[in-house]
């Protein structure tokens, strides 16, 4: 083996260049750029990087999971939990193209992620060879970039910008796919990271008459209103939102990427706005005369009908993507550049305020959603058990302090609803893809990065069907997660919308489930059913208390619904309680 | 912002790099606008590629099309501009049966007042160019059409802009030649 110390110690920049195989030397760029864990499939097209990976198996811990999909979400949950990049590896063909849900998802939802593909022999390009897909042509239009490699002295300069293009500015997925004629090549390897790329500006520089002016809106408001997103958390300025919002006085909502950035049990946290959000802040946000976005991006489950949005409201944008600005919502003041900076400079020039009576218009509110809602999904005087009493006990148990990964649906809804979090980047679920089957191999990820956690899957009974053989990657590699899967024997979001929108048809929504307990058990995973309300406490302890990974399935009233509700196309000021 | 569907020129300065094209197109065809034309070459900085590209929008279409072409990682900078701000021009070609130069005179007081040129001539064919705007063309064509073309072709529009790009200066400020 060749020595790699040079490459370790400089952190990047090696001195000496060495004579390396293409695949080894994706190896070194990997670990020059400090991967230790990665998520993949082998085959044919990149059997020499698993070659290498082998070699260097006491460096690189590559798992192996069941499904390219589950790499990818795999990944998406590393990097979501820790800001770090994720890496998913694949073979060509249908290896590469079983990535692409992940991609999709890490685009949309701005996660950081480096896939790389093998391809076919690069005289075979074209060819229609064995499992040749045109993986960078299908990749394109859900990538931030990609591009394809096949000598192997290109890919050091390949990876070195795939890994900076992922991770900066707005972070989104890139794809490698390097040919296997580039894995097999020897050339004299040499790496420098990359800090710069000529066409891409990825952080606009803080644009200060933008803040004054934000400032000076700000001030002036009798009723200001901040919704906050995952730019946030991307930006790490938690704390400055943190600062903002309680100087200032300021009720504080967030969207369902950007929840647990500012701690649920914070006084002017006032929830969650959107589709399934909390009743208050999207009924006042067309109350509001300021609203101040916060690194988000107006998707329409959050802003109902754009034509009565907060059309009463001066609207502040903070972003860092000029492509976000005015794109669904037009704004009075745009303020560019990244939210750490921008809040930072916002916040000497806001002025001491509260806004008691403004403040309590929103407690009025969640105390008709408490007695309407709230009430009886967390303490139900009806005999079936609710998907909310179940993360209420989640939240006794783990104090807050567990990171919690939801899949798609009403579970999901309610999860994000419910859950307390205590510690930022605990929120990891699918937002803007809405991808079921996501939340298994997600949870893989997250506890992988983040093993003193507790890490917390929640999941349906449909989508834990989307992505159920990584039950074998938490057996084989001993992932300490935690699974709930909330059983209503439906695909229980469709059948809500069946029942309100399409008068109880239930096509295709109800599920015959198989035996859950026996496939955990299959698998080797301590398993455990509730059905009973008496029994959930002591499942949920005991879950928690388990130092190994634990499967519950908890069987819920079959045709429970998720309120609030702002039906598609209706007014935020139009959301449903019932 | 001006609702009406217009004709946009938008000019795209990009690394040169596969699969641009591709990244780019995918831009328009995800939200469903027809492009009218599109042209690569080299831009006025060496190592720069300009993209023209004509399709009929309103402004606001353009705008937001523009931002998320920006926002490739290999787009350098992307503009959008009304015909009125631009001059711009397209370029075709004739292929015609030699014959008919000299048994049709008429052919001869066309291609002279039409200010086309004549390419190429050999005993079976002459190539005609005639670069100018559409109009101009489409009427030559529909002239020669009486006679018989064997071959025509027309190119997509090139534009330059009345105003100064603010690329080079850019890429001036950011000393562009140095690696990247």
């Amino acid at each position: 083996m060749k020595d790699t110390q040079t490459i370790e110690k400089q952190q990047g920049k090696t001195q000496e260049t060495m004579r390396v195989t293409g695949s080894e030397a994706i190896i070194h760029c990997l670990l020059a750029e400090g991967v230790d864990t990665l998520y993949g499939y082998p085959g044919g097209a990149i059997m020499p990087v698993y070659d290498e990976l082998y070699k260097f198996q006491h460096k690189i811990h590559h798992v192996l999971t069941r499904h390219e999909q589950g790499a990818a979400h795999a990944a998406q949950g590393y990097a979501r939990i820790s800001g770090k990049v994720g890496v998913a590896m694949a073979t060509s063909g249908p290896g590469a193209t079983n990535l692409i849900t992940g991609i999709a998802d890490a685009q949309i939802d701005s996660t950081p992620l480096v896939c790389i593909t093998g391809q076919v022999f690069s005289h075979l390009l074209g060819s229609d060879a064995f499992q040749e897909t045109d993986i960078v042509g299908i990749s394109t239009p859900v990538t931030k970039w990609n591009c394809q490699v096949t000598k192997a002295s290109q890919i050091p300069e390949a990876l070195a910008k795939a890994f900076y293009i992922a991770k900066s500015g707005r972070p989104g997925p890139v794809l490698v796919d390097v040919t296997k004629d580039a894995q097999l090549e020897e050339f004299d390897f040499e790496y420098e990271k990359c800090t710069k790329v000529r066409s891409y500006n990825p952080v606009p520089e803080t644009d200060t008459t933008g803040v004054k002016a934000a400032a000076e809106l700000i001030n002036a408001a009798k009723k200001p209103m901040i919704v906050w997103g995952q730019g946030v958390i991307l930006g790490k300025a938690e704390e400055e939102l943190k600062a903002v919002i309680e100087k200032a006085g300021i009720p504080s909502a967030w969207t369902i990427l950007g929840a647990s950035a500012i701690p649920t049990s914070h006084p002017l946290n006032i929830g969650m706005v959107g589709m399934h959000g909390n009743y208050a802040p999207n009924k006042l946000t067309n109350e509001c005369d300021v609203l101040i976005a916060i690194g988000m991006r107006f998707d329409d489950r959050v802003t109902g009908n754009l034509k009565t949005y907060a059309k009463q409201a001066k609207v502040i944008h903070f972003e860092i993507d000029p492509a976000e600005i005015d794109k669904n919502v037009k704004t009075d003041v745009a303020v560019l550049g990244n939210s750490k900076d921008s809040l930072a400079q916002l916040l000497p020039l806001l002025n001491e305020a509260t806004h008691e009576s403004w403040l309590q218009e929103f407690k009025d509110l969640y105390a008709i959603e408490f007695e309407k809602v709230i009430k009886e999904d967390l303490t139900p005087s009806k005999e079936g058990l609710t998907m909310g009493e179940v993360i209420k006990q989640i939240n006794i148990e783990t104090k807050g302090n567990a990171a919690i990964v939801s899949d798609v649906g009403q579970h999901q809804m309610i999860a994000c609803r419910y859950a307390d979090f205590n510690i930022t980047k605990s929120n990891i679920t699918s937002g803007g893809l809405g991808t079921m089957g996501f939340a298994l191999p997600a949870a893989i990820g997250a506890k992988m990065a983040a093993p003193d956690r507790e890490v917390v899957a929640i999941i349906g009974d449909g989508g834990f069907q989307m992505n159920i053989q990584e039950l074998g990657t938490i057996f084989q590699q001993e992932i300490a997660v935690k699974i709930v899967v909330l059983n209503n024997e439906f695909l229980g979001m469709v059948r809500q919308w069946q029942q309100l929108f399409f008068d109880k048809r239930y096509a295709s929504t109800e599920m015959t489930n198989p035996n859950f307990i026996a496939i955990a058990e299959g698998y080797y995973i301590k398993a455990r059913k509730v059905v009973k309300r008496e029994e959930l406490e002591d499942a949920v302890k005991e879950m928690i208390a388990s130092k190994e990974s634990y499967f519950l399935e908890v069987c819920v009233e079959k045709e429970g619904n998720v309120f609030p509700m702002i039906p598609t196309g209706a007014s935020v000021s139009d959301v449903r309680l019932s | 912002m001006n609702q009406d569907i217009q004709s946009f020129t938008i000019s795209i300065y990009t690394e040169n790099n596969i699969g641009l094209l591709n990244r780019i197109s995918a831009i328009f065809q995800r939200r469903h606008i027809n492009i009218e034309s599109l042209t690569t070459s080299q831009s006025e900085i060496d190592g720069v590629n300009r993209f023209v590209i004509v399709v009929n929008i309103c402004e606001e279409q353009a705008l937001k099309i523009v931002k998320q072409i920006e926002k490739q990682v290999e787009t350098i900078r992307a503009f959008y501009h009304t015909e009125d701000q631009t001059i711009f021009t397209e370029s075709s070609m004739f292929k015609i049966k030699s014959d008919l130069l000299f048994n049709e005179p008429q052919i001869q007081n066309l291609i002279k007042e039409s200010n086309a040129r004549i390419v190429t001539v050999n005993p079976e064919f002459f190539v005609l160019e005639k670069s100018g705007r559409r109009v101009e063309i489409e009427a030559l064509r529909k002239e020669l059409s009486v006679y018989g073309i064997m071959q025509f072709v027309r190119s997509g529009r090139i534009a330059v802009t009345k105003e100064e790009m603010r690329i080079t200066e850019m890429l001036q400020a950011q000393a562009f030649n140095n690696k990247y």
